[in-house]
């Protein structure tokens, strides 16, 4: 479809490709509901992601009452508390972080920053939302079934999931659960497809895939990460449905439970944790990639600086993508599997630190001698930085076997898994949508609740989060509905429990102003024009914004350099789109 | 400016709290120095690098930020630079890496002359079983377990036959002898979690999983369940002393085994 020159140096040739038949809707409802636009589908997928994603903000609030004034807020018992538990985690992993990324900023982006009309299969792409859609109904239906949700927490680790000792076990929670995770892959499938053919497929003239702006290759590494692993949880959920409703032991061995022996046998319950963990860790990336690109994208641009050493960074995304499919056990060190393979999981996730520090000092060497205009998408980014760093050190803690003895299953994981794959990603969801609401909606963000929205959320975040670790260390398990009385919870440690829930409820007010902004700003927001950052790529070149179906109007754009034209020696302004010829051949890659 | 102020503060103020903080693990009661040590490295060079990071963040945001007239450096990348830069990471990586590795080599290696004490759990009780005078465990079986033989010990086994059986009570173990903790669940996933012990390791139904400690305290010490059993996780607690030897031999006398607890079941023995 496409002609990609064979090298770089090639001329580009002329148009000569036809062009695509897009499926034009002819009523409203085909326009705003049951739209193959990917950008309405983008919009789709985020509403449903953040309302969801509210719902999980709100089980936080609960969780964290229940920590800092046990017994005070009756309606949160045990069963309760662990159902709360496991829907936010649940919902946070996935779908809101997992949908947000690849369903919403992924359609919304790769179409757009690849010079193309829309993904290669709207239909499919079409049905990838109301899929996902009919799995967030049914993960919500547990509230309302008999027994509640599952509160087996989000690992769901058998056999407790499918037990009655456990809330949803016995009853219909565990069945929803693992239905609705079965919709969501099926529907993520169809999504994910998309993307990668897109990707391969789709890209405008001149697009080589090392002129691509690091968040499609971000999205584009996560998705077929998503594709390889999600299959691994499709069948792990699958399995266990069995067990739970045809009463097979895939996971299930001889048990007693409260003195009756069950017809269960043979089965092997850390056989679904390796299942479970083959996708959990690659999930962690599926979520930190695109935030990797994005903000490497954010930084450039509001540093108004290239990004510094793109190939690298390429490079590291990739390989940081392949490693990960080699370190799930490192969440199994005292799982009871052979320890034997403590040695080689310590050693393959410790060498994932070495890429991923190569992105960290990229990412400041390209603040080094920038032009820092500290806008908030750049204030997210800086925010993220601070975060992922932390949150990235003490993975260094957990992945170094010996270390991960003591501190596993206490709140010391807790806080490192929050502040790496909770709130660095969530900095950079933020910056993402103050840096692009301007092109979805025309319109700028409110500046000052912007500023009030970060501080807020960075400080607050970091205060929870940070302190937390200590607990940890102090020995404090995770998943206790109380502590109560114990050495790992003495006194001070019980007043730092109801700091850090006060903390959780300000940051969780904070996200109130930030909704009313998104709202406020749709109407009263200042015309944002039709590239307000003064931005390179494609999607900021569109010939009216909010871009229309198609995207690019008459003639689609050619590209002629890399993502990353800011302050060319010589050029008149401090960025140069991508789409703009160089006669000279004077971007960086013709120059190396 | 307050941004610069605000990164920098961050950096020192995490510094502070790490060295001022009250909650710092609890005073050690058995052989894991080591992995007490290991974390110190992990600390000094996770810190040093944290702080780094966020004061040259601080440092380009108060020296790069946007003035009027300003531009960029254009410099797509410098090999040089980069190479370095993952060269001394790798190093750091190592450095913590490589003790890592030598002090789990010995957590897995269970030393010859370490005596068995096997702990079962239960939703949501902990009991304990150890060697009768022949210093052996006899063989257990989820399935044989019934409402008199609570942990499935086989009655035709005969080394199992002088085994002490502790159901729900304390265990007690010698100090400064290598000890063998032998790990079964009859239900769920349990994680045998003493804080001052510094290992744990989870018990799996179907399997025995273990680890081993040598107690280097006496004192009471409190064992908590470290994975998630149902809602009766938190409730899951049990006790564990650690004796010197005399009160430790006297402990041991009053246990029953496995023959005195079917006898007083009323349990006819099938064993010769």
């Amino acid at each position: 479809m496409v002609n990609i020159p064979s090298s770089i140096n090639d001329p580009i040739p002329a148009a000569e490709v036809e062009d695509v038949e897009l499926y034009h809707p002819h009523s409203w409802w085909t326009t705003y509901v049951f739209s193959q636009d990917a950008k309405v589908i983008a919009i789709q997928y985020s509403l449903t992601a953040i309302s969801i994603g509210l719902v999980a903000l709100v089980l936080s609030w609960l969780m964290r009452l229940q920590l800092a004034f046990p017994g005070v807020f009756t309606f949160i018992d045990a069963d309760r508390y662990y159902q709360f538990i496991t829907m936010h985690g649940m919902i946070m992993v996935i779908y809101l972080l997992t949908a947000l990324f690849l369903g919403g900023f992924g359609n919304y982006l790769i179409p757009l920053m690849l010079g193309a009309r829309d993904m290669v299969f709207p239909y499919a792409n079409m049905l990838s939302y109301w899929i996902y859609l009919l799995a967030v109904l049914v993960l919500v239906a547990g509230f309302f079934v008999p027994g509640g949700p599952t509160g087996a927490g989000w690992t769901l680790y058998p056999p407790q999931a499918v037990l009655s000792g456990t809330p949803g076990g016995q009853d219909w929670g565990i069945i929803l659960m693992l239905s609705s995770l079965i919709l969501f892959i099926i529907g993520f499938t169809m999504g994910g497809l998309n993307y990668v053919v897109t990707v391969l497929q789709g890209r405008a003239r001149g697009m080589t895939l090392m002129r691509m702006p690091l968040t499609i290759w971000g999205i584009f590494t996560a998705t077929v990460m998503a594709l390889l692993a999600f299959p691994a949880l499709f069948v792990a959920s699958v399995m266990m449905l069995f067990d739970r409703v045809l009463g097979t032991s895939f996971f299930m061995p001889a048990i007693v439970e409260m003195g009756t022996q069950l017809q269960h046998g043979g089965g092997s319950p850390i056989l679904f944790q390796h299942l479970f963990w083959f996708f959990g860790h690659p999930e962690v990336y599926i979520v930190a990639l695109p935030a990797f690109g994005i903000v490497s994208d954010l930084i450039s641009v509001h540093a108004r600086k290239n990004i510094f050493g793109y190939r690298m960074m390429v490079w590291a995304i990739v390989i940081i993508g392949a490693l990960s499919f080699v370190v799930w056990a490192h969440h199994m060190y005292v799982s009871g599997m052979n320890p034997n393979f403590g040695f080689f999981f310590a050693t393959t996730t410790l060498i994932i630190a070495v890429p991923t520090a190569i992105k960290v000092y990229n990412w400041v060497l390209t603040l080094w001698r920038g032009d820092i205009h500290l806008t908030i998408p750049m204030l997210f980014a800086l925010g993220f930085i601070v975060t992922f760093v932390n949150g990235g050190l003490t993975g260094l803690f957990l992945g170094n076997v010996v270390v991960d003895v003591p501190l596993s299953d206490t709140m010391f994981v807790v806080a490192h898994f929050h502040m790496v794959m909770g709130v660095a990603p969530i900095m950079v969801i933020f910056g993402a949508i103050y840096h692009w609401y301007p092109k979805i909606t025309g319109r700028m963000l409110d500046e000052t609740m912007g500023r009030i929205h970060f501080w807020v959320t960075f400080l607050g975040a970091y205060l929870i989060f940070f302190p937390m670790h200590y607990l940890g260390l102090l020995g404090a398990p995770r998943r206790y509905y109380e502590l109560g009385e114990s050495v790992v919870n003495p006194p001070s440690a019980h007043d730092l429990n109801i700091f850090i829930t006060l903390m959780a409820l300000t940051v969780g007010a904070a996200q109130v102003l930030f909704l009313f902004n998104a709202a406020w700003s749709l109407r009263r927001g200042k015309d944002a024009g039709g590239n307000p950052w003064r931005a390179t790529t494609l999607e900021w070149q569109t010939p009216t914004t909010p871009p229309p179906h198609g995207n690019f109007g008459k003639e689609l754009p050619v590209v002629y350099r890399w993502a990353y034209d800011y302050s060319v020696p010589g050029a008149p302004e401090d960025f140069i789109p991508q789409n703009e010829p160089d006669p000279e051949n004077r971007s960086r890659e013709h120059a190396s | 400016m307050a941004v610069v102020l605000i990164l920098a503060f961050v950096a020192v103020a995490s510094v502070l709290f790490h060295l001022l903080s009250p909650w710092w693990w609890t005073p050690i009661a058995s052989n894991w120095q080591y992995i007490d040590n290991t974390i110190i490295i992990t600390f000094w060079i996770t810190g040093f690098v944290f702080v780094a990071v966020v004061l040259f963040v601080a440092y380009c945001v108060l020296r790069f930020r946007h003035k009027p007239g300003n531009r960029a450096h254009y410099e797509p990348e410098n090999r040089k630079l980069e190479f370095w830069l993952a060269t001394v990471t790798t190093i750091g990586v190592v450095a913590m890496l490589a003790p890592g590795l030598f002090v789990w080599d010995r957590f897995v290696n269970v030393p010859s002359d370490a005596t068995e004490v096997e702990v079962v759990g239960q939703q949501w009780l902990w009991s304990f079983r150890l060697p009768g005078a022949n210093g052996k465990l006899g063989t257990s079986e989820t399935r044989d377990i019934t409402a008199e033989n609570p942990l499935g010990v086989n009655k035709n086994d005969s080394a199992g036959l002088d085994d002490i059986i502790i159901q729900g009570g304390e265990l007690h173990l010698p100090i400064g002898k290598p000890v063998k903790m032998v790990l079964r669940s009859i239900d769920v996933l349990h994680d045998f979690y003493v804080p001052e012990f510094r290992a744990k390791m989870d018990m799996v139904p179907g399997m025995v999983t273990y680890f081993w400690i040598t107690p280097t305290r006496t004192g009471t010490f409190e064992v908590l369940c470290a994975e998630l059993c149902g809602v009766g996780h938190p409730q899951m607690r049990g006790t564990v002393v650690v004796d010197n030897e005399a009160d430790y031999q006297t402990w041991l006398q009053q246990q029953q085994t496995f023959t005195q607890m079917m006898a007083a079941s009323g349990e006819p023995q099938t064993a010769q």
